[in-house]
């Protein structure tokens, strides 16, 4: 294989499309779909002591309108995705509220008419009687325990889980410092700006269901929707069309709706839609990173770690169908590119009355990266020491790869990194972010961090040479803007020796590639290539063997190049690659496009069957990839910023990433994973805020009031890239999708602490906070710098 | 109304939104909605030449006026518009979804500033949201855009 197109700044081959205006979104496709909406409750924990449909029924348009006792899952309890034996009180909701609700926006009601106009009027009809229960916001809330979120949960307490590695009680007590943090992180929302979108049609005649979501894992949908209703998987086909933005909360599956479409679909006769508004995104929508973290670490003179004990509370959401997954990666995540000889954790994930958690970009990272990070900040400040070098004595050093952590991570296996050079990009980016600008109220902060990419357990391909020439490549995972079809052709370019522009790539649509798990957790670049590489390459082998015959020679003496399969060294014995794919499949009957060629007086007689036993028609090949392991990226985030002392506006006035995800396939897309990333990141440090009151009410359901930056808000990021190519995976990539955002609350958190002087031990901030902890700062945490 | 230089009759139902109407009704799907309240800027389009939400105004409204979606700015097959070729000549879109927002709202940008400044530029795609690119590469194509524009 040559790599002509891996690592080449190629322009993205989906752009003309989407810039047209003629991309392909879920909402896009009409059919004469019916239209629905919800009637979602208003109260965060409520028992439903009646609901009353009649006037809606009623309502000329309207088609159906469901409650739980009117679906035959209705009072099922949706699955648990990845159940765990510390998940001891899972509990999930059901598709239609009947007796309690656990959160303000939970659907009740689910209405279908002929518009989304009419739907939402029949919906406002709808007379639901609750009787309002007490409210649990906040884990800490929900640790108290004062009130329960199930009534048989007792503690608020979904799971707990306690690792250790070494001896913390004795070292902790052995070492010469020793310093305590309570280190908060609020709640985030993913907010793609697609939010999410059903459509379904139900074929009597065919028997077969088509759905539209816009999901990160049609695979998995179409698995669900044939169990649910009772179909072979080959009568459900999902598909994942244009997705306008994922960024975790995609990959939650069941939402209501999307059984409650399908079902409509099937009992209607007529295609039916849903379109998540806004408002829903934000009360309906999964959320994640609300964490609260006691932390007590013992430390040396030097400032190195001896022993760290984390004991922290998740806010897992009023129910767990996504399991513990969440606080099980920040367990694995909090000592970073550091060694922590001695390490326990111990995390208790609590119900409270709000949306469900399921990861959103960078998922439990964020949050441990802050408060491994923080709790450095703190040891260079309790030692005067310089913060950098107190990062630089802790780092894994770059002969201690493979380095085992000592904890889970959440493929079930051990933590272990695998490759790596962190020294090197804390030094690059201190290289790159040079002197400190003149001036007052001005910080500096600094942040290294790794990310366990690629989990498996598998990705599947198929790649196929048609007798044009071209080439189609199929995956089973969606794309949400990472320019998969970029990305995959320049794989599946390099195998066969022909142009980016000959391949056309599709995915996330299980009528042409059934398999997967989907996109999520940085890992399509890594499972989806490899699995794209190691087809094409059987392709490339099928087509080697197939022209050898053809020209008489070895298939080892022959490459893909230019279109053709040619002798190494004489190009000009070559095949084209089209007419190999017409040589693959023995015919009796031509049908155009040079195909007459493989018919049996045409072609040259081969000894034997036409179709020896063992080989399969066609010039394709479907293609797996599995890892052992995760593969770990890392990098190093470093900014100066200003806090204005009047307002507490924050100017971020230099931001520099260095950034490692093994060999790049396209430096291009990656720059923009991480430019995007960072963006989400300063969002979630210093603009949103999920504002929750006490009655479970998030007061900022908009973008009015829940500030997602602008352009005005994001400063330019200078990047550069260092390559160390994990060992696991055969090309040697490691995920990139979300180490933008992970370490961007530690770096912002640690210059403002500078800037201002004061401790920072939450996340996130803004103006009005910054002013608050200056008017009255925090008592026995961190200690402000000097 | 006219849309992309075709004319239209108005809905009949006189609460459709503009968004819906254009989407729904046209089949003019480039348009995207993705707040209903005017913030994110999906659905910029043009009316008599300026930018507006199409989320925010009833259809009936845009009676008698130009409408141009993105639809309208490079016809099937034809070269694309110098915004929408600078958009991908700066990798100016991940998923796609805001996209056409911006493209609208560049070309007025464009159409009042044809060589702005960089806090123009900050300014003039400060009513459109993106969480895919984090606007490095947007910025980048809005002046790349005033540069093929100024050929």
């Amino acid at each position: 294989m040559t790599t002509r197109w891996f690592g080449a700044r190629v322009q993205r081959v989906e752009d003309d499309r989407l810039l047209r205006g003629r991309g392909h979104f879920t909402d896009d496709i009409d059919e004469g779909a019916l239209e629905s909406c919800m009637v979602r409750s208003p109260y965060a924990h409520a028992r439903i002591t009646s609901i009353d449909v009649s006037a809606a029924r009623a309502l000329p348009g309207v088609k159906a309108v469901y409650v739980a006792d009117d679906l035959p899952f209705g009072h099922t309890d949706l699955p648990i995705l990845i159940p765990h034996p510390n998940l001891t009180h899972g509990r999930t909701q059901r598709c239609l509220a009947s007796e309690v609700v656990r959160y303000a926006g939970e659907a009740v009601v689910f209405v279908v008419a002929e518009s989304r106009y009419i739907a939402e009027d029949a919906a406002d009809l709808v007379q639901v009687e609750y009787e309002s229960l007490p409210v649990v916001i906040t884990p800490e809330v929900a640790a108290a325990a004062d009130h329960l979120v199930h009534d048989d949960v007792p503690g608020n307490v979904a799971a707990e889980m306690l690792q250790e590695v070494g001896d913390v009680k004795s070292a902790l007590a052995a070492a010469t410092h020793r310093k305590r943090l309570r280190l908060r992180f609020e709640r985030g929302a993913a907010c793609p700006m697609e939010g999410r979108a059903v459509w379904a049609r139900w074929s009597e005649t065919e028997h077969r269901l088509t759905v539209y979501d816009s999901t990160q894992s049609p695979t998995s949908i179409r698995g669900g929707l044939a169990v649910l209703f009772g179909l072979p998987e080959s009568d459900v086909e999902v598909i994942a069309p244009d997705v306008g933005g994922g960024f975790g909360p995609k990959i939650m599956l069941f939402y209501p709706d999307e059984l409650l479409v399908p079902f409509a679909a099937m009992q209607l006769g007529r295609p039916v839609k849903w379109t998540e508004d806004r408002q829903e995104h934000f009360t309906a929508t999964n959320q994640e990173r609300g964490q609260v973290h006691e932390v007590d670490v013992g430390f040396d003179d030097d400032g190195r770690v001896l022993a760290l004990d984390d004991d922290f509370i998740h806010d897992g959401g009023a129910y767990t169908p996504y399991g513990i997954i969440l606080p099980i990666i920040s367990a694995a995540q909090v000592p970073g590119p550091y060694r922590v000889p001695n390490y326990r954790v111990r995390f208790r994930d609590m119900y409270t009355n709000a949306i469900p958690t399921s990861p959103y970009r960078g998922a439990g990272r964020p949050h441990a990266c802050f408060v491994m990070e923080r709790t450095l900040d703190a040891i260079a400040a309790e030692l005067g020491l310089d913060r950098v070098e107190v990062r630089r004595r802790n780092l894994i050093a770059t002969n201690q790869f493979p380095y085992e952590v000592g904890v889970v991570w959440q493929d079930g296996n051990q933590v272990i990194y695998d490759s790596g050079n962190y020294p090197a990009l804390v030094e690059r980016a201190l290289e790159m972010l040079g002197p400190r600008p003149e001036g007052d109220h001005i910080g500096m902060g600094l942040s290294p961090y790794v990310e366990g990419t690629g989990v498996g357990p598998y990705e599947g391909a198929h790649v196929q040479v048609l007798v044009s020439g071209k080439v189609v490549a199929f995956t089973g995972i969606p794309n949400q803007g990472q320019a998969h079809a970029t990305v995959w052709a320049q794989i599946v370019a390099d195998q066969l020796g022909v142009e980016v522009s000959d391949v056309e790539v599709s995915s996330g649509d299980t009528r042409r590639f059934k398999w997967g798990v989907g996109t999520f957790a940085s890992r399509s670049a890594i499972m989806a290539g490899n699995a794209m590489a190691v087809a094409a390459g059987m392709v490339a082998e099928k087509a080697k063997h197939i022209a050898a015959e053809h020209l008489e020679a070895d298939p080892a003496d022959l490459e893909l190049a230019g279109g053709s399969v040619r002798v190494k060294g004489s190009p000009d014995r070559g095949i084209p690659l089209a007419a190999v794919a017409v040589l693959s499949n023995p015919m009796r009957y031509a049908f155009g496009g040079g195909t007459e060629a493989a018919t049996q007086f045409a072609a040259k007689p081969r000894p034997g069957s036409p179709l020896p036993e063992g080989e399969q028609p066609g010039l394709e090949a479907t293609g797996y990839f599995s890892p052992v392991g995760s593969a770990w990226a890392a990098g190093c985030h470093a900014a100066y910023v200003r806090v204005d002392p009047k307002t507490y506006r924050l100017e971020i006035l230099k931001y520099v990433v260095v950034h490692d995800c093994g060999r790049l396939i396209n430096p291009l897309v990656v720059e923009g994973q991480i430019e995007g990333g960072v963006a989400q990141g300063i969002g979630g440090a210093f603009y949103e805020r999920l504002a929750y009151d006490s009655d479970g009410q998030l007061r900022n359901a908009s973008f009015m009031e829940f500030l997602m930056p602008y352009a005005t808000e994001i400063p330019k990021i200078e990047i550069d890239h260092i390559e160390t190519p994990s060992p696991l995976n055969p090309l040697g990539i490691k995920g990139a999708g979300e180490a933008g955002v992970i370490p961007v609350g530690a770096v912002l958190a640690a210059a403002i602490e500078e800037a201002l002087g004061v401790a920072i031990t939450e996340m996130p901030l803004s103006p009005l906070k910054l002013y608050e902890l200056f008017t009255s700062p925090p008592r026995g945490e961190v200690a402000p710098l000097a | 109304m006219r849309v992309n230089g075709t004319v239209h009759p108005a809905p009949a139902d006189p609460r459709r939104l503009l968004s819906d109407h254009l989407r729904h009704d046209l089949g003019l799907t480039g348009t995207h909605v993705g707040c209903e309240h005017g913030v994110c800027g999906c659905c910029t389009i043009l009316l008599d030449g300026a930018p507006v939400r199409s989320c925010l105004m009833l259809a009936v409204q845009a009676e008698g006026h130009e409408v141009t979606t993105i639809e309208g700015l490079a016809a099937a097959g034809a070269p694309l518009h110098p915004v929408q070729q600078a958009f991908h000549e700066c990798h100016g879109l991940q998923c796609g979804f805001c996209t056409p927002g911006f493209v609208m709202s560049v070309v007025g940008l464009l159409g009042q500033h044809p060589n702005p400044t960089t806090e123009q530029v900050d300014e003039g795609i400060s009513g459109n949201l993106c969480r895919c690119t984090g606007y490095a590469s947007i910025r980048r194509a809005v002046h790349r855009a005033a540069e093929l524009s100024n050929k």
